[in-house]
């Protein structure tokens, strides 16, 4: 491994490239007196260089061929236990192999007024249902960036969740412990909210989750609605867009493989011009669609509203009708007309 | 908060002082830049710099709230529980109350539909005196088609609220709270925008509503240059959000419609096999009509009223919850009762 590849600053890269050492093996059985003697700095300065080195040599495990890789048996025992946030429509979690995935980065895009809010306020409601009743028990984080989360809207979807689970579970004696458990009031308590005025605001907040997630504990959900709005206002330096979107995109990933839980970014739609025709795709741009694990679009199909799954690495590429009630996200049951007018 | 100074957020001297030397002031300067780059600007090592982010980013963070505590707080703090009815029980229904504060609705139809009239009972609404359910405030009207009618408003009044109309002066001090600008250019919109921020909390303004956003581009640019058009509307829209959040109270916007362009984006590319489906065909010889403005104000626009004809008159929310007709109690057209049976 070369020096340059670590994380040192320019003024230290420069006396220790100017000394000589080039690569990690140079600093084998070196001693920080021996170092700050040579590269002429303190003895605390040598003794972090080294601290660097050996944690970047620490990396490779004796039996590993690469340094910090897992076998494919390993990810595939993980996988299986991996747990699914349900969606509430049996169709939707049918394509998603059983609902929002977690360590996994799902974006969601569609025109407006499809649904992605309410998708969004829906899946920060199921995160918290029981284990015992097939949910996660987690908490949720929402990160408002437009304005469009309505605490009545939640309150109406949480309520139809809890009568959800009331109905299934009527058969059994188990009533009266679930309604002391299941209360409103108590599923709005875990929805973190955040209401992100600005993209600085934006990159803040995703920095500062994870000293937030590990106070919290059990925070299962992190819902950005929408990752878009700031960015598209007012960025005119396209390429510092890009960057720090990636830069976003990679702490959202390692927040969701940290704390094993699931991202779900919102989008919006936008034209694009293809072989004379303008056709519809989600806004941000080609190199941002890189950044997301799975990629869900919902449209109008005729009157009715269809997610459809875009990207996946595991799955099929498929789509399922869904319908927006005022029970919240559910399956299609009756007709939902569309409008004449969008 | 983006706009806050590194200097003041508690940062040990030396990291502060080499922020400063590299002219990054703001916490907007330094979440500008990735770690690398910050680690190449202020030559320092890594792990210094990535607690210098974190203490920047914890103090730029908006707090975090609990969705319990918003709806407390606005339970609290609002006028009517943060909704203003609109006094059709099937909207309202819908509406969780009536049109929310603090966020952006829009009525969008055809021409003639109504949506004027709407504006006009809305702006009545807000100067109405909390006893009889409105706002007991201002409403300001901007007005950019000339369309606001004193003569029909007078009229709305004494026909939808007689007992108030008929005590002495009344309308003259209702009528007296609604403001009505009528700006012919946006940058004269966007000065009385920023004016209408300064004043609003002493002059008690409680309603913004703009009739219509779509005047004001048709008159600056041809429809063709779609992408410019949308963009001069990226400042307008960031602020009405925000004007309307941090003051709590109601923004409301029309827009007109108008019939699809062959241009007009509306599927995806993998759903080009619809194209060629006779469903499709049929759809698009009934001209669709669009709302004007593009996506990005449809984006950030928070709720979205649909008003179309059909063999009734229905109102649907956006999220598709249709109003049928039994549970709308009136609608008044041209000074005519129309009762829906």
């Amino acid at each position: 491994m070369e020096i340059w590849s670590l994380p040192f600053s320019p003024s230290q890269r420069a006396k220790l490239l100017s000394a000589g050492y080039t690569y990690l093996h140079s600093f084998s059985h070196l001693s920080p007196s021996a170092l700050a003697a040579d590269l002429d700095v303190s003895p605390q300065e040598a003794s972090d260089v080294l601290r660097v080195v050996t944690q970047a040599g620490m990396m490779r495990k004796p039996d590993s061929i690469v340094a910090g890789a897992q076998t494919a048996w390993d990810i595939l025992c993980e996988d299986r236990t991996m747990n699914h946030i349900t969606t509430s429509c049996e169709d939707l979690d049918g394509i998603l192999g059983g609902g929002i995935s977690c360590k996994e980065i799902t974006e969601v895009g569609g025109v407006p007024g499809i649904g992605k809010t309410q998708l969004g306020i829906q899946l920060a409601v199921n995160v918290q249902i029981p284990v015992e009743y097939g949910g996660l028990g987690g908490k949720a984080i929402y990160v408002d960036t437009e304005g469009s989360f309505m605490v009545e809207r939640a309150f109406q979807i949480a309520e139809s969740c809890i009568q959800d689970i009331m109905d299934k579970v009527l058969q059994t004696d188990d009533v009266g412990v679930c309604q002391e458990n299941l209360h409103v009031n108590a599923i709005l308590a875990n929805i973190f909210y955040f209401r992100i005025c600005s993209y600085t605001e934006q990159i803040a907040v995703v920095n500062y989750l994870e000293k937030f997630i590990s106070a919290q504990k059990d925070v299962k959900i992190i819902i950005i609605d929408s990752v878009t709005f700031h960015f598209r206002q007012d960025f005119d330096d396209l390429a510092l867009r890009t960057r720090v979107l990636s830069a976003l995109a990679q702490k959202m990933m390692k927040l969701a493989k940290k704390f094993n839980l699931a991202v779900v970014l919102l989008n919006q739609v936008t034209t694009k011009c293809t072989d004379g025709s303008f056709q519809l795709t989600l806004a941000l741009g080609e190199s941002w669609s890189h950044a997301c694990t799975n990629r869900i679009i919902l449209y109008w199909k005729g009157n009715e509203r269809c997610a459809y799954l875009d990207k996946s690495p595991s799955l099929p590429l498929s789509a399922a009708p869904f319908s927006v009630t005022t029970k919240g996200i559910r399956s299609v049951a009756s007709s939902c007309k569309r409008m004449r007018t969008t | 908060m983006a706009g806050k100074p590194i200097s003041q957020m508690g940062l040990p001297n030396s990291i502060a002082n080499l922020f400063q030397a590299r002219n990054i002031l703001t916490a907007k300067d330094a979440l500008s830049l990735t770690e690398f780059e910050l680690m190449e600007l202020l030559d320092v090592a890594m792990d210094v710099v990535t607690s210098a982010i974190s203490h920047i980013s914890e103090i730029a963070c908006p707090p975090c709230q609990t969705a319990l505590s918003l709806m407390e707080n606005h339970v609290k703090n609002d006028y009517l529980g943060g909704h203003l009815p609109t006094r059709l029980k099937g909207l309202d229904d819908a509406l969780c109350g009536g049109i929310p504060f603090g966020a952006l609705t829009e009525l969008v139809g055809p021409a003639g539909i109504g949506k004027t009239q709407f504006c006009l009972k809305l702006s009545l609404l807000a100067a109405l005196p909390t006893s009889y359910g409105g706002l007991d405030g201002c409403a300001i009207y901007i007005d950019t088609e000339s369309k606001f009618n004193s003569r029909r408003l007078i009229e709305i009044a004494e026909n939808s609220f007689p007992e108030i109309f008929h005590l002495k002066g009344m309308a003259q001090k209702l009528a007296g709270r609604i403001v009505v600008l009528r700006p012919t250019s946006l940058t004269e919109f966007t000065e009385s925008l920023q004016q209408i921020k300064l004043s609003l909390l002493q002059h008690r303004v409680k309603l913004l509503l703009i009739d219509s956003m779509a005047a004001l581009l048709s008159n600056e640019c041809e429809w063709d240059q779609k992408a410019s058009r949308q963009d001069s509307l990226g400042w307008h829209m960031s602020f009405l959000k925000s004007l309307s959040e941090f003051s709590r109270i109601p923004v409301v916007v029309t827009n007109q419609v108008r019939a699809q362009s062959s241009d007009y984006a509306s599927s995806y590319p993998f759903q080009v096999h619809v194209r060629d489906q006779s469903i499709r065909n049929s759809e698009r010889s009934e001209s669709h009509l669009v709302g004007a403005l593009g996506f990005n104000w449809a984006h950030a626009v928070n709720i979205r009223l649909i008003l179309e004809a059909h063999s009734g008159i229905t109102l649907e929310t956006d999220n598709g919850i249709e109003v049928a007709g039994p549970d709308i109690n009136t609608i008044r057209c041209q000074g005519m009762v129309l009762r829906i049976p």
